[in-house]
């Protein structure tokens, strides 16, 4: 199969990326009639729905173009920004496609967002998914089973196909499928990030999110092919970062720019880690949704959402930072988000034991002027440049 | 120069159930103070979802970061400690309870009654109605050698508890909780000695409930929301589950009985409280830097709390619930499942409206805590939703749990006051269309 011009893929996600009104998802409902479910960032099993059928989309709020009008209604203004532009979008028609969200167990915010769909939008479906903080198959593993075979149930109650075993194992590959193309796209970018700068790479992680996985797959694939043969892309001298903290309300996509223009060269992230979360592919075995259980208790990323006790807290963060040769680390976090800010001291703490350089600055998902931050990110990949052992 | 002389803010004036309360809570702290030495085994917990009873089924004495953190603010410490945890790294943005606790810890864990808390034998994290919960005993973690548990408690997003629920909960606490606590005291679990203490806590429960339900009676002889604090002291704390609380709320009830009686209002700081002008239902924690002078620009105007939401956050006994002695595990369980701030948003504006009618409450304020997104997160849907269902004006603040910085106190009674105008327009011209 011929693979399109690199500028015609990057169009395609370009265009996905900044579709509010979810026009491929409309595409895809009117094709094949099927109900099309959002969620929210970090994690949702989409192997379960859509071996339901079901279209799992992607809901990551607004960016610097969305005008707020009656979202910032709801919110006061110590409260991050994701969900006054999730409630835009409802309000305003963008998310009618969406026959229901489901609001994974992110921090509060999320949580309470939940309520607020279920009596704003009451004919839509709103599941809270409580993700287990007990990782114990016996425990937090069967509470979490007994979830998912509710969110089936309510699938069903709506119109969709009863869950098999058959078509579970069978979405459970399609994912995995989808998990080996994008890892590879970040292997890729660890060993020649010239290749695959951040800022187009991360639209097509999240064109991914309004794509059937199939097509989603496809393009990952497709687009490493396009990178692979582009002879135009050449080393540059920057400094090789991790961007961390950056889960859920996502960096406008001005910002990540600002960062690569700084001499910032980001090999590692956390954007849009739906894709990622479970880090290897799932075996199916004979009990699909078992497994489908088992890799989040036991293969999922480390991330603020979820509890770590002792002793490992920030140990998986300096194992990324070393396993992609970076010389520093940026903490990039969204104002006001609990999770990431939170965690931020105990990663400093886990960082700086192991003599990781690091700066932390904060967004908004629509900030507009980053001046303040390219100074910043500037000066420590100079730092890095300059006086870096590495 | 030496200026004028400060004016000495006036002794709070205190009826006999809060020095009764202050004494019991000294001799917890005495005891907290003196485990090095006695051996007492001691656990840091939080108050909703507590597990009291379970606790002193093993002679376990808590200690509540929380309720550390609003003492801290109520003592003028807070803006310190807090100050101190964000040099450490702590971002301005997150809640300030755990900046307050992390800067006491770092100055030398001092408690609210000036002796050293000691370091906990075990760090009990019960993880219900409040992410920041999880993260808090994290860092609590990196700072102490004890061992940590944690009691997932999920989310009642659809309003109600299911069985699924329950039984994660049981058998957390039987798999995982109740074999530390037999690890960290060397005891074994004795599920007759819980049922003494659930026995007891159903009692304490039964006065509790007669106490918050006097503010029916007009004038109401309590205040449900300031007052309540201190009548919810034992029994979100240290106390549920003992004699002492039960022999507490008992005298309490009976206090506030004779006051309904004598046909008194509620005491405030300043004293006896003047006419009850105004019945107000009260969503949200308080502020604590500021309190006496919060409740003040409330009783200055004549108005009463008579309900609130932050008077359930330890436990929502009012709509029924007791612990029972009789399914120990599944009684706890279901405890904590209930708490406040482990309640749905339509749940929760249900209980405000609910409130609003029972309490024939003239309005709703919700004072929003920059601090607790658990509680603020969609409170201004909630201000709207009440407003159309009750047909009842709300009122809105912000402020902040225990940092001193976000208590604007002219900006707060400057609303205060023209939501009171309001009312007071509102009561005398009930329905303006109509009499345009």
């Amino acid at each position: 199969m011929s693979t399109p011009p690199l500028a015609e893929l990057v169009a395609r996600a370009e265009a996905l990326y900044l579709d509010y009104r979810l026009g491929a998802v409309r595409e895809w409902k009117r094709k094949t009639g099927g109900l099309a479910i959002g969620y929210m960032p970090i994690y949702v099993p989409r192997e379960l729905l859509h071996a339901q059928g079901v279209l799992p989309v992607g809901v990551m709020g607004g960016r610097e173009d969305l005008e707020i009008i009656k979202g910032d209604a709801y919110y006061q203004s110590y409260i991050c920004h994701i969900p006054r532009s999730t409630i835009e979008l409802g309000l305003n028609g963008s998310l009618d496609p969406l026959d229901g969200m489901l609001f994974p167990a992110i921090c509060d915010v999320i949580r309470n967002l939940s309520g607020m769909w279920q009596s704003l939008f009451p004919d839509k479906l709103a599941h809270y998914l409580d993700l287990p903080q007990d990782f114990d198959p016996e425990l937090g593993g069967r509470f979490y089973r007994h979830d998912l075979e509710r969110l089936s149930a309510s699938l069903v109650e709506r119109g969709a196909r009863p869950l098999t075993s058959e078509a579970l194992a069978r979405s459970i590959e399609l994912y995995n499928a989808e998990r080996r193309e994008v890892r590879a796209l970040y292997e890729l970018r660890r060993t020649q990030p010239w290749k695959l700068p951040t800022h187009e790479l991360y639209l097509f992680l999240r064109a991914a999110l309004v794509l059937p996985v199939e097509e989603s797959t496809e393009l990952f694939r497709q687009y490493r092919q396009a990178v692979l043969d582009d002879p135009g892309r050449k080393p540059l001298d920057q400094a090789r970062v991790v961007l961390t903290g950056s889960f859920c309300e996502q960096p406008p996509l001005g910002l990540i720019k600002t960062l690569e223009r700084a001499g910032c060269s980001i090999v590692d992230d956390d954007f849009v880690q739906v894709l990622r979360f479970i880090r290897s592919d799932i075996p199916v075995g004979d009990d699909p949704l078992g497994a489908l259980v088992h890799a989040f208790l036991t293969d999922a990323m480390a991330s603020p959402t979820r509890y770590v006790d002792r002793g490992r807290k920030g140990a998986e963060l300096v194992q990324r930072v070393r396993a992609c040769g970076a010389e520093g680390l940026l903490f990039c976090a969204p104002s006001f988000c609990d999770p990431a800010l939170l965690d931020q001291p105990m990663l400093v703490k886990a960082v700086e034991a192991e003599g990781i350089a690091w700066t932390a600055f904060k967004y908004a998902e629509n900030s507009g002027q980053f001046q303040v931050i390219r100074e910043q990110a500037g000066t420590f990949a100079d730092s890095i440049k300059l006086w870096s052992n590495a | 120069m030496s200026g004028p002389a400060p004016t000495p803010t006036p002794e709070a004036s205190k009826d006999s159930s809060q020095l009764r309360q202050k004494e019991m809570i000294a001799r917890h702290f005495d005891r907290l103070a003196a485990a090095p030495e006695t051996g007492e085994k001691t656990a840091y917990t939080f108050v909703p979802g507590n597990l009291s009873e379970l606790l002193l089924s093993f002679d376990v004495l808590p200690v509540l970061p929380e309720i550390n953190s609003l003492q801290s603010a109520m003592r003028g410490r807070s803006a310190d400690y807090i100050s101190l945890a964000e040099k450490l790294g702590h971002s301005e943005d997150v809640c300030t309870y755990v900046k307050s606790d992390i800067g006491m810890l770092k100055s030398g864990n001092i408690g609210p009654t000036g002796q050293r808390l000691p370091n906990p034998d075990l760090l009990l994290l019960s993880y219900t109605g409040c992410f920041t919960f999880m993260k808090w005993f994290e860092l609590l973690a990196q700072e102490y050698q004890a061992p940590v548990t944690m009691l997932q408690v999920p989310y009642q997003a659809d309003g109600r508890i299911t069985d699924d629920m329950r039984r994660y909960v049981v058998d957390q606490l039987r798999r995982k909780v109740i074999p530390t606590l037999e690890q960290v005291t060397g005891r074994a679990y004795d599920e007759d000695r819980l049922r003494e203490c659930l026995a007891l806590s159903a009692q304490a429960e039964d006065d509790l409930v007669a106490v918050l339900r006097a503010a029916r009676h007009r004038p109401s002889p309590i205040d449900a929301y300031f007052g309540a604090v201190y009548y919810v002291g034992p029994i979100f704390s240290s106390f549920r589950g003992t004699r002492a609380a039960v022999d507490y709320y008992r005298a309490l009830r009976e206090e506030i009985e004779q006051r309904m009686a004598h046909g008194l209002g509620p005491v405030t700081p300043e004293g006896e409280m003047g006419a009850e002008r105004f019945r107000i239902v009260v969503e949200g924690p308080p502020n604590w830097t500021s309190f006496r002078q919060f409740w003040k620009m409330f009783s200055d105007e004549g108005a009463v709390c008579v309900a609130s939401t932050y008077a359930k956050v330890g436990g929502m006994y009012d709509l029924g619930f007791r612990h029972d002695p009789q399914r120990p595990l599944e009684s706890l369980a279901e405890y904590c499942l209930g708490c406040y701030t482990n309640l749905s948003l339509p749940t929760r504006i249900d209980l405000i409206v609910r409130y609003l009618e029972e309490y024939e409450a003239d309005g709703f304020l919700i004072n929003s805590v920059k601090s607790c997104n658990s509680f603020s997160a969609g409170q201004l849907h909630i201000l709207r939703e009440v407003e159309a269902r009750s047909g009842r004006p709300g009122g809105f603040i912000e402020s902040d749990l225990v940092d001193p910085r976000y208590f604007s106190a002219a900006n707060i009674k400057n609303r205060l006051e023209s939501y009171f105008q309001m009312l007071q327009q509102k009561s005398r011209n009930p329905n303006p269309v109509a009499a345009s």
